[in-house]
């Protein structure tokens, strides 16, 4: 086994975070001042007197290893500690306890265009910001082309960057930090910048530093980006690590976790919907009838809806809304093959999502009891039902073997032949 | 930034390992951030680089008329524009290191909370600006010493040494103002006072020898006092140099800059989290 690059060992960092605003981040001279001048006239400060101070452990007996090549992805809710941890790791901020041992060039990336002058032009920034990452200048003047091609503002580079377009702007930001050649990269939401061409090609910059040995740790909310680029993954939820190990498995319990509970099974306590149809529940599963934690694009998707229709809705339709990641509708479906039966008591529906259609990522799925011509709707739970889906890239799906990002909402896997 | 041999271990306590080493390393970046600074100075002004001669001038013409001309101050063998020129420049010098790096902490907020590095340098590569400023600044006092046809002696080649202690008296005080406004925004305030203040308590408009004899040594506490009698000795006024007075000068601005560097380095590791 290697050694590892990064090993952090029963790290914490407190911070303390006072309520009445005396000695807090901007505290002024005068109060402490004042405080010092009074405090001999005060009897023994009471509780009750002095400012309330609280601990609070924004990371907390934390330790994991990273080896040589290796990406790890940081999954968790907003203030679960992650950019706390980053610092640590990037040095901005020291530990309150525990040990952390990097072997190897560091370079963090909290934030695109740190240092950025608004009144230098392109070039200069170029200059700058790679010095602040830390490049030397030597590398950065063997980097200057590809950075200036890469960032695609070759004609503006003696113009302000205060003239520049946002996007430009971001783009050459990015392309300085993305020609940063460390051991040990520390990414922090990076990717949620420039329009989707640039953010591929941002992704395909990371997977080839990890390809050539380099180790990346990288923070993301983006289950794609994170399952895509990671195969493990630690999630952390308030300062402490709650899983480490395989990125589905963290990526799903992270989705579980914020999407309020929404999961692979749903069952209300009421049946919900009006008088005469109502839904008991629903659960998607596999064909063998288990819920997995996360489903491969690869194998037929089931949703089973248990509901209940009185007599005098007979016509009444369970129906299906899939939404993905980014909030798009992929599809909307209701079960017009069922309605010839008129059926009416607890029935079970099962809706069969073929293999090899949608796409990756994070989905939602919502319920609903529909009669048409004349137009009822029953019931409408939204978004009750969530799947991880992933592409497990075996080879025999759209993609074949390629590597990278595969964009498109669904991904079908459609025929292909010579023509005659 | 380590070699793979060599890992980097980071503990509470325990950043300062390797802290020059990595002060060293960073040298790029340092001279970077000045050139940075250098550049943004006078970006979008219509005279540009004149404004760090007007500056200078226009002080040193009104000290000349009040000090000379008005309270007919005793000017010593030098002309008494030149006697100001000689004071003007490094405090001018001084009082710019001290502004720029009291504030280079604050308005660097986003590099710190950002990235890594040994934070001495910001406040460090503020001083290198000022001293740019002085650089083009003394086309004055060459420029008088024509007008008057005025050459200086062989002490002139000391003068180096006096822009270093005038460097190190406002580098110590500098530290220590920059770390105490990361966390207490009033010394922003207090830095415009003390320059102003200074100006006047300084020898700037005035020789240090209208200062009774008894308070001379006293007077020398101020680092500034050193410095300006130094570079009126450099330029050939003839009182000779005060060699008790400007040890103590030197010790001063010496004792200032320990104390700076120590309280800035025991503060340095927690800049990130009050910023």
């Amino acid at each position: 086994m290697k050694e590892a690059h990064i090993s952090v060992d029963h790290v914490g960092k407190r911070y303390s975070i006072c309520h009445k605003g005396a000695v807090g981040r901007f505290a002024s001279f005068r109060d402490v001042l004042m405080s010092g001048v009074t405090r001999p006239f005060r009897r023994q400060s009471t509780p009750a007197e002095s400012p309330t101070k609280e601990d609070f452990w924004a990371v907390k007996n934390v330790s994991f290893d990273v080896g040589q090549g290796e990406i790890l992805g940081i999954i968790g809710r907003n203030g679960a500690g992650k950019s706390t941890l980053l610092k640590l790791l990037a040095r901005i901020t020291e530990p309150t306890e525990g040990k952390i041992t990097l072997r190897g060039r560091v370079a963090s990336l909290l934030e695109v265009g740190t240092g950025f002058h608004p009144e230098l032009t392109g070039r200069e920034n170029i200059y700058l910001n790679g010095a602040i990452l830390g490049m030397s200048r030597a590398e950065i003047r063997r980097r200057f082309d590809d950075i200036a091609t890469f960032a695609e503002v070759e004609q503006f580079l003696d113009t302000a960057v205060k003239h520049y377009s946002s996007g430009m702007y971001v783009r050459l930001a990015f392309s300085v930090a993305a020609h940063l050649q460390p051991e040990i990269l520390i990414v922090d939401e990076v990717l949620a910048v420039g329009d989707a061409a640039f953010q591929k090609k941002c992704l395909g910059k990371l997977e080839d530093a990890s390809g050539s040995g380099r180790t990346i740790l990288i923070v993301s909310h983006s289950m794609s980006v994170i399952t895509r680029l990671c195969s493990r993954a630690i999630l952390l939820d308030k300062g402490t690590v709650t899983h480490d190990g395989k990125v589905e498995e963290a990526a799903h319990r992270y989705l579980e976790a914020s999407h309020n509970s929404a999961s692979a099974s749903w069952h209300p306590p009421t049946p919900v919907g009006d008088t005469i149809a109502k839904i008991h529940g629903a659960r998607l599963h596999d064909l063998q009838g288990n819920s997995p934690p996360v489903f491969s694009i690869g194998a037929p998707l089931c949703c089973t809806i248990d509901y209940e229709l009185a007599a005098s809705a007979k016509r009444a339709l369970p129906a299906i809304q899939l939404v993905n990641d980014a909030g798009t509708i992929v599809f909307g479906s209701a079960a017009f093959q069922l309605r010839t039966s008129e059926r009416i008591g607890c029935l079970s529906a099962t809706c069969l999502v073929p293999a090899h259609l949608l796409a990756e990522g994070y989905h939602t799925l919502s319920i609903g009891l529909v009669s048409y011509n004349p137009n009822t709707l029953h019931a409408f739970e939204r978004e009750v039902l969530a799947l991880l889906l992933i592409d497990d890239t075996t080879g025999d799906g759209t993609r074949g073997d390629a590597m990278g990002q595969w964009p498109g909402v669904v991904r079908p896997k459609l025929e292909w032949m010579f023509a005659a | 930034m380590s070699s793979p041999k060599d890992p980097l271990i980071i503990e509470a306590g325990r950043a300062e390992a390797h802290y020059w080493r990595d002060l060293w390393r960073y040298r790029e970046l340092f001279g970077f951030l000045a050139w940075r600074d250098i550049l943004v100075r006078y970006k979008q002004t219509a005279i540009g680089v004149a404004w760090a001669l007007i500056r200078p001038l226009l002080t040193m013409v009104i000290f000349t008329v009040i000090f000379g001309n008005v309270a007919k101050l005793p000017s010593g063998p030098l002309p008494y524009a030149i006697l100001v020129g000689a004071a003007m420049l490094p405090w001018q010098f001084f009082s710019n290191a001290l502004s720029e790096s009291s504030q280079s902490l604050v308005s660097n907020a986003n590099l710190i909370s950002k990235v890594y590095f040994p934070r001495l340098i910001l406040p460090a590569s503020t001083v290198v600006v000022s001293l740019v400023d002085f650089a083009i600044s003394f086309v004055i006092l060459i420029g008088l010493m024509i007008w008057y046809s005025y050459a200086p002696g062989w002490q002139v080649l000391a003068l180096p040494v006096f822009v270093i202690l005038a460097l190190l008296a406002a580098l110590g005080p500098g530290l220590l103002i920059t770390a105490l406004n990361v966390k207490y925004r009033d010394f922003r305030f207090i830095t415009p006072f003390i320059v102003q203040f200074g100006l006047f308590v300084s020898p700037v408009g005035f020789r240090s020898s209208v200062i009774p004899e008894q308070w001379r040594l006293l007077y020398s506490l101020n680092p500034m006092v050193g410095v300006i009698d130094g570079f009126r000795w450099c330029l050939g006024d003839s009182s000779g140099l005060d060699l008790p007075a400007l040890a103590i000068s030197l010790s001063t601005a010496m004792a200032l800059l320990i104390f700076g560097v120590r309280y800035f380095r025991k503060m340095e590791r927690g800049f990130a989290d009050v910023i």
